[in-house]
């Protein structure tokens, strides 16, 4: 092996450490659930979106991808786990791994349009596409149930730990062990020759072509991952609410997700947890003091944090990194 | 960064703790669920209105509780919804949700209901069968079957024969079409063409094109309240006003919180409902009075009515079970329950949960230059004739 290849590997192998403070984060995550209780659906809700935002991140933020259709996923992985258990499949577990992988086909058979072109036309495609199955969705109400939405009832996790109405806690924690799981999974990826090469891909393609790493297939791949995961989402989703209409394809779900990611930091991966967090804490809190204009008071902090305190917060972060180890995040 | 992770997430887990609500006995929480943004944002608005001013007119106090308004935006996302209703009845131990904007939140909050043991009352969503999703589901405001199948048997005896139905693809759209034209075709009548019209950002020209080419004695419409304006504003674009074709169909279409703004096109549209801004009663021109008051000269539409109802429906049931609040005396006491609404007199099946009330045929007319869906005939205590076929 040559220095520089043992100097990467030394690198990866640092990075691949778990750290006290991620560590802390994520006890920290599961111990909210038991301290507010009452606030398990909102919880439950900001684990959902976190994990969906952090789908997008890993297109946007470590391979460059720009979507505004990523609900597409989200809304066939929310409609997959609906239909697979109004045809008998009750076990949410079996109905999450399916709804994802199905979500993840759609994404790879998607991927090939979406990558041709220019950022601009990626930003029409991925949003045709939603639109697209968002009206499938609507037309085959044999299915989907249309427009009045789909219920679905199912089983006690494990049969043990049901997850309706009765079970708020034990649906946030669902959340929470699908999101932790696929964020290990996510993080081991990013930190990996794969996840190396994407990045070098995101930062010049011309050039990484020229070191010999092809782009088409690093691309599909990272874009068929990313599907699953918002697939994932949307089956939490459908699952913990035990409900799913057209909105889940709605254009506000893959806006959200990028206003998340802003908030929180792009090509990092907490960005999405923690900026799905700071967005629907603040959301609920501004739509319960004023239900009907929260949306300006939200507009207004946005455009602050974006051109005020992004930065600032950014370069605190930044400052209390070990060396150059967030690479060219946020 | 680390430190810079647990401070956003305690910060982030401070804010979810802080807005965590109390309960105090006296206090009748009631959680109002509508969609104050987004697409169906005018229903949301009209409805906070309404019941707001219920609130206003009677005081908190009845029965000994004081009743306590939790007004939430669920932007008409379903599982947002349903998120909300949970929290309503745990957090804040909410007695009765109402609102309910759009079909596919109303049945979201459905099984809630059912478990929780909670009055749902559903002040907006019209399709017949949400009522049946739960015994704790009653409804104030109206369905369309009830609305359209009227507009049907009127046109039979008004020398229309040939109808066009023209209606928005979703549950209460396809209700309306097919008890419409069930009931026209069971007359005699003859419906030459079924059209629907997609639910978002529709383009309503092409369709009315068809229309055009058709040429049927009358255009049967109905379309969602809040997009009224923009169909007949293409209407006359197209110059189907000029045309000859009759417009006629459920009450959404002439809207009276968008009349004025759809203007002139709208005189002469003939359609049925079960509230007009117009209704010549001193109930109504009472409750018309302090709604303007209220807010800033705005009319009430069928939306406030019903939101306004559904307090109605509130304190009555708490006046009659002396302030018990549990979920099924509640229910119990909503059934059967009649009063006067500034519709005209209403009353709560209590076989099916859904209101029974009359429905008035209307004509768009100019008053004092402006204009209104003026009643001149009507038909008295209209069951839902989807439920009343099942029995």
């Amino acid at each position: 092996m040559s220095g520089e290849a043992a100097r990467i590997s030394a690198h990866l192998t640092r990075r691949a450490r778990w750290g006290a403070g991620e560590i802390a984060f994520w006890i920290g995550l599961v111990a909210l659930i038991f301290v507010a209780p009452s606030r398990a659906l909102l919880i439950n809700e900001i684990l959902i979106a976190g994990l969906f935002a952090l789908s997008l991140d890993l297109i946007l933020g470590y391979a460059g991808i720009i979507s505004l259709g990523h609900a597409a996923f989200f809304g066939v992985g929310a409609y997959g786990a609906a239909i697979l258990a109004s045809h008998g499949i009750n076990d949410p577990i079996v109905g999450l791994v399916i709804a994802s992988l199905i979500a993840g086909l759609v994404g790879l058979a998607s991927a090939p349009l979406v990558l041709r072109g220019s950022d601009l036309t990626r930003l029409m495609v991925t949003l045709g596409i939603c639109l697209m199955l968002g009206e499938l969705a609507n037309k085959n109400s044999w299915a989907t149930g249309g427009a009045d939405g789909l219920s679905l009832e199912l089983t006690p996790i494990f049969h043990l730990f049901p997850i309706g109405f009765t079970g708020q806690r034990n649906a946030a924690l669902y959340s929470l062990a699908v999101l932790f799981l696929l964020f290990a999974l996510a993080r081991r990826i990013v930190q990996s020759p794969f996840g190396l090469s994407l990045r070098g891909l995101r930062e010049n393609r011309l050039r990484a072509g020229a070191l010999g790493i092809s782009a088409p297939r690093r691309l599909i791949a990272i874009y068929a991952l990313a599907a699953v995961y918002a697939g994932a989402a949307g089956a939490l989703v459908a699952q913990t609410t035990q409900i799913v209409s057209l909105d889940v394809f709605d254009f506000h779900r893959s806006a959200d997700a990028l206003l998340m990611l802003i908030i929180g930091g792009t090509g990092f991966l907490y960005g999405g947890i923690i900026g799905a967090a700071l967005f629907i804490a603040i959301k609920d809190g501004l739509s319960t003091a004023t239900p009907e204009y929260w949306e300006f008071w939200i507009g207004l902090l946005l455009v602050a944090l974006v051109l005020a305190g992004r930065e600032r917060i950014g370069a605190r972060i930044a400052g209390l990194l070990p060396r150059r180890a967030r690479g060219s995040a946020a | 960064m680390l430190r810079a992770i647990l401070r956003a997430g305690l910060a982030a887990g401070a804010i979810v703790a802080a807005s965590a609500a109390f309960a105090d006995d006296d206090v009748v929480n009631i959680g109002l669920i509508l969609p104050m943004t987004g697409q169906a944002a005018s229903t949301g608005k009209q409805e906070q209105a309404g019941a707001q001013l219920y609130l206003q007119q009677h005081g908190a106090s009845v029965a000994g509780k004081k009743i306590a308004l939790i007004i939430k935006d669920d932007g008409g996302a379903a599982d947002v919804t349903k998120r909300l209703a949970q929290e309503l009845i745990g957090n804040d131990k909410a007695k009765a949700l109402m609102g309910f904007g759009l079909t596919p939140l109303a049945l979201a909050v459905a099984p809630v209901a059912t478990e929780a043991k909670v009055p749902e009352i559903v002040t907006a969503a019209a399709t017949a069968m949400i009522t049946e999703k739960s015994p704790y589901i009653v409804r104030t405001s109206f369905t369309l079957p009830q609305a359209a199948a009227p507009m049907a048997e009127w046109s039979l005896k008004n020398g229309i024969h040939k109808v066009v139905t023209f209606v928005t693809d979703y549950g209460p759209g396809n209700d309306a079409e097919k008890w419409f034209s069930d009931t026209f075709t069971k007359g005699g009548g003859t419906v030459v063409e079924q059209i629907r019209a997609p639910l978002k950002n529709p383009d309503f020209a092409p369709f009315l094109q068809r229309v055009k080419d058709d040429a049927p004695d009358a255009v049967f419409v109905f379309v969602p309240s809040g997009q009224g304006s923009a169909f007949m504003k293409q209407f006359a674009e197209r110059g189907l006003d000029k045309s000859g074709i009759k417009l006629i169909g459920t009450g959404d279409v002439t809207d009276d919180d968008l009349l004025a703004d759809i203007g002139d096109p709208a005189l002469g549209a003939v359609t049925t409902h079960h509230y007009s801004v117009a209704h010549p009663s001193p109930e109504n021109k009472a409750f018309v009075e302090a709604f303007k008051k209220a807010n800033g000269g705005l009319r009430p539409n069928f939306m406030a009515v019903a939101a306004y109802d559904g307090m109605a429906l509130v304190y009555g049931a708490l006046e009659k079970t002396k302030g018990a609040t549990d979920g099924d005396a509640l229910i119990e006491a909503m059934k059967g329950a009649s009063w006067i609404s500034p519709r005209g007199p209403v009353s709560i099946d209590p076989q099916t949960r859904d209101i029974i009330q009359n429905i008035y045929v209307r004509k768009v007319e100019k008053v004092d230059g402006e204009l209104y869906n003026v009643e001149f005939s009507t038909i008295e205590a209209v069951k839902d004739p989807f439920k009343a076929a099942k029995n």
